[in-house]
C-alpha cells in the first residue's frame, strides 16, 4: 500500500496553483479556492505528522523507481513539523490578504504564485535528493521573484534586482557545489551520499564542498556575511509579502543547512561546526544591531529575521540534543512569530500610511486589539515564559553550555534583550503615547486584518504553554538528526 | 515607412509549414533519438515568432486567437495529471509505462504515456516563449 499522503502538501498548491492561473479575472472563485485548497494541504499535512511519528520515516520513491537511481520524497518529523508550520503560515498571511493587498496585485495572479511558492517551499523540505533540493529552490525563487516585483513600485524594482542578481549568484554556486559533490562520491540522493561519505572519511576536499554549501545555503538564509541582501528585500514589497518571505524563504536555507550539516557533512564538527558557531555569533550581533539602529518599523522586524537566523544556526552548532531541539523549537515558533509581526506591523501601516515610527503614535486608544496582540507578538518574539520563543531559546541555552560556547550564550542572551528593546520601541511610540496620526479624519477600518496574526499569536501561546504536546515531535525530529542511520536506513531499505 | 517585403513574406509562409512539421518530428521521436518537448516547442514557437516578424504581431493572434498564458497552464496541467494518471493504477506519482499497439498505417507501434508528459512540457515552453516574446514586443 502506497502512501499518498506523503505527496499530498506538494500536490495539493501545484494543482491549485495551476487552476488558478486559467480563473485570473475572478478574483472572489481564486480566493475561495485558494483557502480550500490551504486548509485541505493543513490537514493532510496534520494526518502526515501523526502517520510519521507512529510509523517512523516514511519516503515516497517518484516513478517508482528505487533510490538511489529515482527521486525520493522523505517525510521525517522535521520535514513534515517545517510544512505543517509552512501550511499555517501561508493560510495566515493569505487571510491577511484578502483584505490587506490592493486588487490590482490580487488580479496579477497573486494567488497562483502564492500556490507556487509554497509548493517549492514544501518541495524543498520534503525532497530526499540534492539536485531535486535545487529545482524546488527554483521553484519557490521564481515565485518570490514574481512576488517581490508585483505591482512595480520604483523601490520594489530596484530591490527585486538586487534580490535577482544575488540569488542568481548564489544559485550557480549551488549547482557548482552538486557538481564537485557528484564528481567525489557519484551520487545525488541524501542517504546514499552520507553513506559514501562516511566511506570515504570526508576529506579535506569534502569539506571544502560542505563550506561551498555553507555559503550557498548562508546566502539564501542571510548569515552573516552574506545577509546584505535581505534588509532591502523584505522591506520593498507590501507587508502580506514580507511576512511570506519572512515566515518561510529564509527558513528554507536553514533547513537546507541544518540537513546537509546533519546527514552529510558531519564528519568533522570541529571545522564546520566551529565555523558555523562563530556565524551564528556574528549574525546575532549584526541582526540586533540593524534592529536597534532603524527607525523603520520594516527594517526593525527584517534585523529581527537576521537574528532569529543567528540562534537557529547556533543551535545546529552546538551539536547536541539540547542544542538541535532548541534549534528546530525556535525555528517552528519563528516562522510563527515572524509572519504574526509582518501582519500587525500590514496592519498598523494600513493605519498610519508610513512605515517610519516617529510619525505616528497612541494607536492603543483607538486600537486596543491591535496594541495588545503587538505586545503579546514582541514578548513571544523576545522569548518571555509563556510564548514559545521561551523553551526555545531556553534549550538552545542548554546546548550552548553542554557544547561549552558560554560566549555565544552570553551573546545569544544580550541579544535577546536588545530584540526585546527592539521591539518593545515600537510598543511604546507608536501603539502608545499621546494620540497623533497622520490623518484624524477618517479612522482607517482594520476589521478583518487582525485576525491571522491573532491566530498566530494563540498557536504561538499554545506553543509555550503546552510545550509537553510539541515535544515529542520535536525530540523525534532531534533523534532522527542526531543518527543519520535512522534517515538512511528508511531511504535505502532492503 | 514600411518597405516592400514581398519575398520575406512569400517565404515565411512556406517555411513555417516545414518548421513546424520538423518541430513536431522532433518532438516525436524525443524517446529514441535526440529531441523531445523541450526543443519541438522552441521549434514551433519560432515559426510562430516568425509570422510575427514577417507579417506582425496582431496576424499571429488572428492565427492564434487565444491567450498564450492559458496555453502554458494548460500544459502544466496536462503534465501534472499525467504524474496523478497513476494513482488509479496504484503507483506513485510520475509513474510511467508504455504497450505496444497496432496502429492503422503505421503498423506495431510503442506508446508511452511519457509522450502525454511531453506533450504538456511541449505546450508550457510555447506559451512561455510566446508570452515573453508578444509582451515585450506588444509594449510600445
Amino acid at each position: 500500500m502506497i502512501n499518498h499522503l506523503i505527496i499530498a502538501p506538494l500536490l495539493i498548491p501545484l494543482i491549485v496553483g495551476i487552476v488558478l492561473l486559467f480563473l485570473r479575472h475572478n478574483v472572489k472563485t481564486q480566493k475561495v479556492i485558494s483557502v480550500l485548497s490551504l486548509t485541505a494541504m493543513l490537514v493532510a499535512t496534520v494526518l502526515l505528522l501523526f502517520s510519521v511519528l507512529e510509523h517512523g520515516v516514511q519516503t515516497y520513491q517518484l516513478g517508482g523507481w528505487q533510490p538511489p537511481f529515482g527521486i525520493v520524497l522523505v517525510a521525517d518529523s522535521l520535514a513534515v513539523l517545517l510544512v505543517l508550520f509552512t501550511a499555517i503560515v501561508a493560510l495566515a498571511c493569505l487571510l491577511f490578504s484578502i483584505r490587506g493587498l490592493d486588487q490590482e496585485r490580487k488580479a496579477y495572479f497573486f494567488y497562483p504564485l502564492l500556490q507556487f511558492l509554497i509548493t517549492g517551499v514544501v518541495g524543498a523540505f520534503l525532497t530526499g535528493d540534492i539536485f531535486n533540493l535545487f529545482v524546488f529552490f527554483e521553484v519557490l525563487l521564481m515565485s518570490s521573484y514574481a512576488l517581490i516585483v508585483l505591482g512595480g513600485e520604483k523601490g520594489q524594482l530596484r530591490e527585486s534586482l538586487k534580490y535577482v542578481l544575488v540569488n542568481v549568484i548564489s544559485s550557480a554556486l549551488f549547482v557548482t557545489g552538486v557538481a564537485y559533490l557528484y564528481s567525489v562520491t557519484g551520487t545525488l540522493n541524501m542517504a546514499d551520499l552520507s553513506n559514501r561519505i562516511a566511506e570515504i572519511g570526508q576529506p579535506g576536499l569534502v569539506t571544502v564542498i560542505a563550506l561551498l554549501f555553507l555559503v550557498v545555503f548562508g546566502m539564501k538564509a542571510a548569515i552573516f556575511p552574506l545577509y546584505f541582501w535581505l534588509p532591502g528585500s523584505y522591506s520593498a514589497p507590501p507587508p502580506v509579502i514580507s511576512a511570506l518571505f519572512a515566515g518561510l524563504l529564509t527558513k528554507v536555507g536553514i533547513y537546507a543547512i541544518i540537513r546537509i550539516f546533519t546527514i552529510i557533512f558531519y564528519h568533522h564538527p570541529d571545522i564546520t561546526h566551529q565555523i558555523l558557531g562563530g556565524l551564528a555569533a556574528i549574525t546575532m550581533i549584526v541582526g540586533v544591531i540593524g534592529a536597534v539602529a532603524y527607525q523603520n518599523l520594516q527594517k526593525i522586524l527584517v534585523y529581527n529575521v537576521v537574528a532569529g537566523v543567528g540562534y537557529i544556526i547556533f543551535g545546529l552548532s552546538s551539536f547536541n540534543e539540547p542544542g538541535l531541539f532548541g534549534g528546530i523549537f525556535y525555528l517552528v515558533h519563528d516562522m510563527l512569530i515572524k509572519a504574526a509581526l509582518f501582519l500587525l506591523v500590514g496592519a498598523i501601516i494600513v493605519i498610519t500610511r508610513t512605515p517610519k515610527m516617529n510619525e505616528a503614535s497612541g494607536l492603543i486608544k483607538h486600537y486596543p486589539l491591535l496594541g495588545w496582540a503587538f505586545l503579546a507578538a514582541a514578548l513571544s518574539l523576545a522569548g518571555v515564559p509563556p510564548f514559545s520563543g521561551f523553551f526555545g531559546k531556553l534549550m538552545l541555552i542548554q546546548g550552548g553550555f553542554y557544547a561549552e560556547q558560554y560566549w555565544t550564550v552570553g551573546i545569544l542572551l544580550l541579544s535577546s534583550l536588545l530584540v526585546l528593546y527592539s521591539v518593545m520601541k515600537i510598543f511604546f511610540s507608536v501603539i502608545l503615547g499621546e494620540e497623533k496620526l497622520p490623518t484624524l479624519k477618517e479612522r482607517p477600518n482594520i476589521k478583518g486584518l487582525l485576525y491571522p496574526s491573532i491566530i498566530l499569536l494563540f498557536l504561538s501561546f499554545i506553543m509555550g504553554m503546552g510545550a509537553e504536546w510539541v515535544y515529542p515531535y520535536v525530540a523525534d525530529a532531534t533523534t532522527t538528526l542526531l543518527n543519520p542511520d535512522i534517515y538512511i536506513e528508511a531511504v535505502l531499505k532492503e | 515607412m514600411r518597405t516592400n517585403d514581398v519575398v520575406l513574406k512569400t517565404a515565411t509562409q512556406l517555411v513555417t509549414f516545414i518548421i513546424i512539421i520538423f518541430s513536431i518530428y522532433v518532438f516525436l521521436q524525443g524517446h529514441h533519438n535526440p529531441g523531445g518537448g523541450f526543443i519541438g516547442g522552441l521549434m514551433t514557437a519560432a515559426a510562430i515568432i516568425l509570422i510575427g516578424i514577417a507579417f506582425d504581431i496582431k496576424t499571429v493572434r488572428r492565427i492564434l486567437p487565444f491567450d498564450f498564458k492559458l496555453l502554458t497552464a494548460t500544459g502544466l496541467l496536462i503534465a501534472v495529471l499525467t504524474g496523478i494518471g497513476a494513482f488509479i493504477f496504484d503507483a506513485t506519482f510520475l509513474t510511467h509505462t508504455y504497450d505496444y499497439f497496432y496502429l492503422p498505417l503505421l503498423g506495431k507501434t510503442e506508446l508511452a504515456t511519457a509522450l502525454l508528459f511531453d506533450i504538456g512540457v511541449y505546450f508550457v515552453v510555447i506559451g512561455v516563449t510566446l508570452t515573453i516574446i508578444f509582451t515585450i514586443g506588444e509594449d510600445s
